[in-house]
């Protein structure tokens, strides 16, 4: 008995130095930052892991004197629940396409003042006004991209895959992954066939389902982010996944290269928007002037690695990126595109269903 | 007085129960009760039971969890067994429980450089002559990556029951006339069953839910329950139809705990 009351003793007091130390390190990171701590001078932004490049926050904070607080989500959905349940401050927020449209109809977002912002003018008009901001009332565009092929060049030539359909062929057997995203591939099918991505047949859909049936002998595997250490270990020569996760693999494996296929296909936008729960206006409005500037969106696109929407920061990047139709696709190629459009939980539950059986399929 | 104080010792102990086990139980199947809007509807189990795809799902995920449960207790029993008779017991147990100190992702990606196509067991294949072979993204990489994370869970009830046992009983066996294969059959094993039965419950149940490795390593051509839970809770956000799955996977946990119980000990007890 003895002996127990003594291990419940150290392990809280062990409990109470370590939270302690947690507090004097917050402590000393505080008083770094905030050495002219004049009222609210913090600006919290709620980002995807790894979505801006750090030396520009660097720079942000020095030019303006804010602190940045920055989080990082990994799916939009869990963004959401986030922000709806309350209890944060994020000042920024940076969703995609239908989850924008999703938390406008929710009321969690505040309108922008567009006579705020100074940097509108640098962005191409094509990725401005998308069906699920009008106006761009609530959001401006961070980046862009497309849902697209990724193929090793090492068994696939290029050329080979200029459609959707064209993964169809036999020769493929067990050699294509997929995104493990019902969206993403319920609508691969859909396209490949001509029909929208957004449609809301139930024949449609099932016979989008049923084509993907024929495609399960080519599919080698459905999976998440592991399909970019996959594909850079040459364990696919095919992978169906979007142009941000591509241009990361490439980075690793220079036989990997990405195509749009022609013929319709999935836009995506992620977008900066002002959430409800936004504390400090000016500084937000501040950090989006700072990264319209095109200098400081051409390096943010350097590091991340998709592409951006800034016009004018599109001229400042290297003539290699720019001219490459995979990443900056011509316009008759986005002319077929289609971003998503929320569709309702009934519906989203559909996609999903039709999306579980296929998995289901034997091969 | 006295009951009254031990009475006031065990609050704590209800309080924890009732916040931390129960309520969520009912919680949960409160929400499978939900639609999408949160109105009561019994939908939700008609979908389950009506549907192929979840039966399917179902069958998949028990035949899976028979097998790595049966696979780890063929491997598990005979080690177990060996090393209770060994000098370093405990020093032995603690290697094979090492491995649960690293984290289950960690284990995963480590499976994923060695079957890949260019991983370290393909190129064995290919030194020795017989080829690289697809070993990721297929049922036999799924079970043996299940089996090797199962096994630790598997060995400890076993070893624990192996070691507690009376080592008496087996010389009276052999005292007795029994050959070693009789004491190993008539008197450790039997003695040995309460282990066993912990032993499966604790890989069983697990397994049946195992949704990161069905992903990871087996590319969701294997899908389990703990797939369609997963999707529905993060991408439908159908948290009842979620939630209804899971009262199924607790319903399946009770029938499995019902049918490895302690029979014998229980009637002893009332013997006394």
């Amino acid at each position: 008995m003895k002996k127990i009351i003594w291990l419940t003793g150290i392990i809280l007091t062990a409990v109470c130095v370590l939270f302690g130390i947690n507090l004097a390190f917050q402590h000393a990171e505080d008083t770094d930052t905030s050495t002219k701590s004049s009222g609210n001078r913090t600006l919290t932004i709620y980002n995807w892991g790894d979505y801006i490049d750090p030396t520009l926050l660097k720079e942000f904070q020095k030019e303006t004197g804010y602190k940045v607080d920055y989080e990082t989500f990994d799916s939009n959905e869990a963004m959401y629940t986030k922000i709806k349940q309350g209890g944060t401050h994020y000042d920024l927020a940076v969703p995609s396409d239908y989850m924008i449209q999703k938390m406008k109809s929710a009321n969690l977002l505040v309108p922008l003042d567009h006579s705020k912002l100074t940097g509108l003018a640098n962005y191409d008009k094509q990725f401005m006004n998308q069906s699920f901001d009008p106006n761009n009332k609530y959001s401006i565009p961070y980046f862009w991209g497309t849902l697209g092929i990724v193929y090793n060049d090492k068994y696939v030539k290029p050329g080979e895959i200029t459609t959707w359909h064209d993964l169809w062929q036999p020769k493929y057997k067990k050699n294509i992954m997929l995104i493990d995203s019902s969206r993403d591939i319920m609508g691969m099918a859909l396209a490949s066939s001509g029909q929208s991505v957004n449609t809301k047949s139930i024949p449609e859909l099932a016979a989008a389902k049923g084509k993907l049936d024929t495609l399960m002998p080519n599919v080698k595997a459905i999976v998440a982010d592991e399909i970019k250490t996959y594909m850079a270990q040459d364990e696919a020569a095919i992978a169906v996944d979007y142009s941000g996760d591509a241009s990361e693999m490439i980075a690793e494996n220079k036989h990997l290269h990405y195509i749009v296929p022609s013929g319709g296909g999935n836009l995506w936008f992620d977008n900066i928007v002002m959430p409800k729960t936004v504390t400090n206006k000016r500084a937000a409005y501040a950090f989006l002037n700072f990264m319209s500037e095109p200098k400081h969106a051409a390096q943010n696109a350097e590091y991340v690695g998709y592409a951006t929407p800034n016009r004018q920061a599109v001229n400042l990047l290297p003539k290699s990126v720019k001219n490459d139709k995979a990443w900056y696709p011509p316009k008759s190629t986005l002319s077929q595109l289609e971003v998503y459009q929320d569709l309702g939980p009934t519906w989203v539950g559909n996609y999903n269903d039709y999306f579980l059986e296929f998995k289901m399929t034997n091969r | 007085m006295n009951r009254n104080r031990t009475f006031s010792y065990t609050i704590p102990y209800y309080l924890w129960l009732g916040l931390f086990v129960i309520a969520p139980v009912i919680l949960l199947v409160i929400q499978s009760f939900g639609n999408l809007s949160g109105h009561f509807t019994l939908n939700n189990y008609a979908t389950y039971f009506s549907s192929g795809t979840y039966l399917r799902m179902t069958f998949n995920s028990v035949f899976f969890a028979f097998i790595v449960t049966g696979i780890t207790l063929l491997i598990s029993y005979p080690m177990a067994y060996i090393m209770s008779r060994l000098k370093h017991a405990q020093f032995w147990l603690l290697l094979v429980i090492l491995p649960t100190w690293v984290n289950l992702l960690l284990k995963a990606y480590a499976f994923i450089g060695l079957f890949s196509k260019t991983g370290t067991v393909n190129n064995f294949l290919t030194l020795i002559g017989v080829g690289p072979h697809q070993l990721m993204f297929t049922n036999l990489s799924f079970l043996i990556v299940a089996a090797y994370i199962e096994i630790p869970f598997m060995i400890m009830p076993i070893f624990n029951s192996l070691i507690e046992l009376d080592k008496s009983y087996i010389n009276a066996a052999r005292d007795l006339g029994a050959t070693s294969w009789q004491t190993l059959t008539k008197v450790i094993f039997p003695m040995s069953m309460g282990g066993v039965k912990a032993g499966i419950q604790a890989v069983f149940i697990p397994t049946l839910s195992l949704f990161m490795i069905t992903r990871l390593i087996g590319g969701n051509r294997v899908i389990t329950l703990g797939t369609a839970i997963e999707e529905h809770f993060l991408v439908t956000q159908n948290w009842g139809m979620g939630s209804t799955i899971g009262v199924i996977l607790i319903v399946a946990m009770g029938l499995t705990m019902f049918l490895t119980r302690d029979r014998k000990k229980k009637g002893a007890r009332h013997g006394k």
